[in-house]
Order: structure tokens, then sequence, then C-alpha cells
């Protein structure tokens, strides 16, 4: 599905200084009965947004009018669990653009990447000190530069660069996603596979 | 050069391999269900294209299915409407569908194996991320994301930079009424649930080459509860004895099999090959296992205490918050702790062996009076197993009902919801937050500590009961 092309996203952040975030508070299994892609932003950590009432836990950082922006920053750990696409999904359709941790756990990180959410996997010592900054002052702009590769926490003029493999740098700034990349290696393939032992 | 099991199985099924990108990863076999595929077979339709080879898929039922009064249509609405996708699209495209009702009908990760879809060497994806339970056959086995799903689907490939190599040993014997889940249990404590991450596992030593496969993919299943991508043991007599004569195995007599047998006895690592990771642990010194937190990383030996925050990775914030979740606290005994439900079922443990072990703690008791019991097969074959071996008459005499096939309150999709604020003794594979239902609290365990809880209504030490 094709995705808004990422070069430089300059926003302020919402803070969820929490680690180990698994996917199951990300989107709860019980969200997960649509057919097709819509409205997973409003399920977005719906157990810790929202009483069983369907009122807002006003203490949750998503229902404090003072955080906004596209940058959603993570603690240690972010993404745990369940494959659930529909987690990267929710985070997107949501309106954040990337997620920031200290780490990220291995299936969230390939899901965002194929689907226009950039994670940034920055030291714990920038995580804690973008914390800081935010809580301090949430008004605090980032911006990352995709290009750059680099993150910059715009009130001190700290600066980090993250990882990201050349494919997939070049898929987000293009908005392209591995389909296309596949299916121009169709025969390479049907080649391949004639050949296997079982 | 020296070459792991993880390399050999890897690099056979390497297709391209791109510069500063990932690896063309081709996929042998593509197991489907309803919650995770109806997005990419939708985006196969808006791009126009077919299933390149719909008999590498197979399609079955399982995540969001009711587990009692299957014959009868699903009231659900939504639920209905997956499970029709799932169908439509299946036939549309000529993919095997073992829907609601059909005889193979079952838990993707214990009908893989059931019917020899599960093959050492493979490599093996499905949309859910307990993929890594076939694993303990050999095969690279891991769980993707819904684009992936369509990526397979329309080339037979994903593409994925190539995990880092651990191996964990796991030395000497098990002790008494210490189980494969303990097993796994106890590695995820020590190495917690981000301590493999970007790894692939090889389980290697003695404790599992003495498990049969149910154990096995026991183990398997949980890897990916460590942050590891899967998990994979070397196949031997074990593997293969289960794998021949099955229905989509090569065929147990003739070429293909001595190819495929061929094939099987490649499968493992060369004696000097290196690891990134290794760690080596005695078998002996674990003991029944119990979590007590909101990861699966949160366990203890079942007579431990509750450890204090400063004993334990991570930040204190989080531990607190995890057991005020619980209604736990620092210091706390596990065992003696009063329970309400208790979940036998699930990828994890809702095979034949799983079944066994509970009726060999029910059998001659009563199942407690505070104790709302869901016992759910795995699939069909493990329903008709426990009535065949006489299972179901134990389960009977001591108070319990058996439910029909299906993921059920592992995630809690269908109406098997564990209500807010109660204690659920599960043997499937989280306990996070409201995993089992919103408000829900999980402790994960063996179905031999899933028992003695079930007939004594608390955390029991379920030695005191073999």
């Amino acid at each position: 599905m094709a995705y808004d092309k990422f070069t430089i996203l300059k926003s302020t952040a919402v803070p969820l200084p929490i680690e180990n975030v698994d996917t199951d508070q990300i989107i709860p299994a019980r969200f997960l009965k649509a057919t097709e892609r819509v409205g997973f932003g409003d399920n977005l950590f719906r157990d810790w947004r929202y009483n069983t009432d369907g009122t807002p836990k006003t203490d949750f950082v998503l229902n404090n009018p003072t955080y906004k922006g596209k940058i959603l920053l993570g603690g240690k750990n972010f993404g745990s669990g369940s494959s659930r696409e529909h987690a990267a999904w929710a985070i997107y359709d949501y309106g954040f653009r990337a997620v920031v941790s200290s780490f990220f756990a291995d299936i969230f990180r390939g899901n965002c990447l194929n689907i226009g959410v950039l994670p940034v996997q920055i030291s714990p010592a920038f995580l804690e000190n973008i914390f800081t900054e935010v809580h301090k002052n949430p008004e605090t702009e980032i911006e990352i530069d995709l290009k750059a590769q680099t993150i910059t926490l715009l009130a001190t003029g700290e600066k980090e660069s993250f990882d990201i493999s050349s494919y997939k740098k070049d898929n987000m700034m293009n908005g392209f996603d591995d389909i296309d990349y596949l299916q121009n290696m169709k025969s390479e393939i049907q080649e391949f596979a004639a050949q296997l032992p079982i | 050069m020296s070459k792991t099991l993880f390399d050999k199985v890897w690099d056979g099924h390497v297709v391209r391999k791109i510069e500063g990108g990932p690896d063309v990863l081709f996929i042998d076999r593509h197991l489907i269900h309803e919650v995770t595929s109806p997005v990419a077979f939708l985006g196969l339709k808006s791009r126009g294209i077919k299933v390149l080879y719909p008999e590498r898929t197979f399609a079955t039922a399982d995540h969001n299915t009711p587990t009692i009064n299957q014959h009868l249509p699903v009231e659900d609405p939504l639920s209905a409407n997956q499970l029709k996708a799932l169908e439509s699209n299946s036939n549309e495209y000529g993919i095997s569908h073992w829907g609601l009702g059909h005889q193979k009908n079952g838990i993707v990760h214990v009908v893989g194996p059931e019917y020899g879809i599960t093959q050492p060497g493979a490599t093996i994806v499905c949309g859910d991320s307990h993929t890594s339970t076939h694993g303990a056959f050999g095969a690279i086995a891991f769980g993707i994301g819904t684009s992936e799903v369509e990526m397979v689907l329309a080339t037979q490939c994903i593409m994925q930079p190539k995990p880092q190599k651990m191996r964990i040993n796991i030395t000497g014997s098990l002790g008494y009424g210490v189980t494969p889940k303990d097993v796994a249990l106890f590695i995820i404590s020590q190495l917690t649930t981000s301590g493999a991450t970007g790894y692939f596992v090889e389980y290697a030593g003695k404790v599992f080459e003495e498990m049969t496969m149910e154990g096995r993919m026991t183990v398997c299943n949980l890897s990916i509860e460590m942050g590891a991508r899967g998990g994979m043991i070397a196949p031997d007599e074990t593997t293969i004895n289960y794998v021949k004569g099955r229905e989509f195995s090569p065929s147990a007599d003739g070429e293909a099999w001595d190819k495929a047998l061929a094939y099987y006895k490649t499968l493992k690592t060369d004696d000097d090959a290196v690891f990134d990771k290794e760690y080596t642990f005695d078998g002996s010194l674990i003991e029944p296992m119990i979590t007590y937190g909101t990861n699966p990383g949160m366990g203890i030996g079942i007579s431990k205490d509750i450890p204090d925050a400063g004993s334990v990775e991570g930040g204190v914030s989080t531990y607190e918050k995890s057991l005020n979740y619980m209604g736990f606290h620092e210091g706390d005994h596990m065992i003696g702790k009063p329970i309400d439900y208790v979940f036998i079922g699930s990828c994890t443990n809702g095979r034949i062996e799983d079944f066994r072990a509970f009726a060999s703690i029910v059998k001659g008791r009563k199942k407690a009076d505070n104790v709302t019991a869901w016992l759910v097969p795995g699939s069909h074959i493990v329903e008709a197993k426990i009535k065949e071996e006489g299972l179901l008459d134990i389960f009977t005499e001591a108070g319990f009902v058996l439910r029909q096939p299906g993921c059920s309150a592992c995630l809690a999709m269908n109406d098997d919801k564990i209500p807010a604020g109660k204690y659920a003794v599960s043997t499937s594979n989280r306990n996070f937050e409201g995993r089992q239902g919103p408000g829900s609290r999980t402790l994960l365990a063996s179905p031999l500590v899933a028992a003695a809880a079930a007939v004594t209504g608390k955390v029991t030490d379920p030695r005191e009961l073999l």
C-alpha cells in the first residue's frame, strides 16, 4: 500500500516513557477484526487511553492536549510481542510518522519500515535527554532527517545518527514498497524454486 | 567455511542478496489465518496480481473462532466477516482452506506439523509471531506482518536482513515435574523479553535431544518472547519419525523421500561453526516456572518470591507499573496465591502431551469450586486423541469440560475472555496487560502447574500432586 514519502520530519513529540510497550497495548486483539485497513488510529493504545465505559483516561499522554506531534517517543524494547502489522497501522493512522526509542522489537521495526513509519533507534542517554526536554517544554521540536540519517533535539542542538539500510531508506524516501521490487524478479524466483531440495 | 544449522537453511533459500539491503528469501511454506491476511489479499487485488504458488500456502481459521457450538453460525458479525473473507480469498486464489468445521481445522501452528506442512530445513512464515514453533523441526520459521504476507502471496519471497546467530545449550536432565514450558520460561527469565532480539536461536544439548517433538515445539514457540525471530533444533531420528508419512510430507517411499532424507541429514551445525552469542544453562537446576508480571520474562521458579525492583533488568517505574497491574508486591510468595481461571491450550501448549500432563494431575481429583477452567485442544486431531486415550473421561470425572479447537483465551479475540481483575493460570504464551481480556491478569505456566492450580484453586507446586 502506498504511503507518504519521508524526507525531513520536524515536529514536536509525544512522550511515552514506558519500557517493553507490546503490540497488544498498541492495539488490543479485539480490534483486529477489520478486513480493511481503516480506522485503527481510533483504537491506538485503547486500554491505556480509555476507561471501560469509553471515557478518556485523563492521565494518559494521548489525552493530554499539551503533547502533540508526528513523533512518538517510547521506552526501550518498543513493539514487542505479536507480529500484528495493525500496531504499525494504528500508529500511522493516528498521525505519527516516526517512533523514537532506544531499542525496537524486530518484527515491529520491519512492519513500520514496510508501511512508512520510521523507527529511529538512538542511545539510551539521548533518549533520556529528549524525554527530559519534551517534559520540560512540550513545544520542543525534534528534527529527523532521513537522507542524512540524523535526529536532532533542536532545543539543545544535540544530534545523533541512526541506522537504516540504504535499500529501505531509498524505499521510504520514494514511498516504494518491497512488492514493487520483488515483482521485477519473478523469473529469477521461479528458476530458484525449481532447484530446491524439498 | 563452517556453518550453523541456521546458516545452511537460510543461505540455501537466498534468491538474491541486495547490497546495502536485505536478502530476498524464498519461502517454502506459507500459513495464513483470518486476522492478518485480508488486507494482504486486498493489496493483491488492487495491484491486480495473482498468487504465484497457491500450493505453497495453507489457510486455517483459528484466531477468531468460537470454541463452543462451532456448528452454529458465528454470532459476532465482524468475526464472521473475517472468516468469510479467508474462505472467499482462498477459493478465489486456489489456496487450501481449512475453515471452521473442516476436519483439518485448528490452530495454525498445531495443524501445520500434524499434516506435514512443516518440514525440516524448510523456510516457513505466517502472519503470526508464534510461527517460530515450526523451528522444532529444524526449519527457519518466523512471524511476519501483513505487508509481508502480501509479498509471499505475490512472489513467494520476503526481504529480510540475515539475523545474528545465538546458541542456547541446556545441559543435564530435567527434574521431576519440569516440562519443556518450564525450560522456555526459564530461558526467557534469564535473557529477558528483549535479550534475543536481532538473533535467530539454535537450542542444543541433552535436554532438547531427549525432548519429544511436542516439547520442542513448545520451546521454539516461545523464542519470540525473548525477542528472537525464531528458534530451531537440529532434526534427528525423533524429527524424522514424526515427519514421515504425513499428508504433505514427501511421499514416504520412493525417490522423493530419499531426496528429502538426504537433505535432512545435512541439517546440523558444523562442529567448528561460530555463533555471535552463546549461553549454557544446567537443566537440572530448572524448577517448575510461573510468571508474576506483564511480560514473559517476568518468570520465577514456583517456590521463589517475587523479586525486588532493584534486582531485575529495566526501569523501576515500568516494573512497579507491572506489579501494580497484577496486584502483586515485591517479596510475595507465588505459592498459595488464589486464582480464578485456568486455561490450557494455545499453539504453545495445546497438543496431546499437554492434555496428558494435565490429566496426570487432575485424575482422581476434582476441579476447585472457585476455578473456571477452559480446556481447548489445538486441533481436531488433538481433540480426537483426548477422547481415544480416555483423557476426556478423566476430565469429565474431575468436573472439567472440553471445548473445541482454536486460539481461544490466549488472545481473547473471541468470547473466551478472562474478566477484569481475575487471575488466570494459562499455558499460553503472553501475560501482557489485557492479553486474555481487558483487565485480565495472567500467570503463565506449564500444563502441570495449570492442573495443580485447577484442582487446588491457588498456585500450587505440581510436584506435590504428581
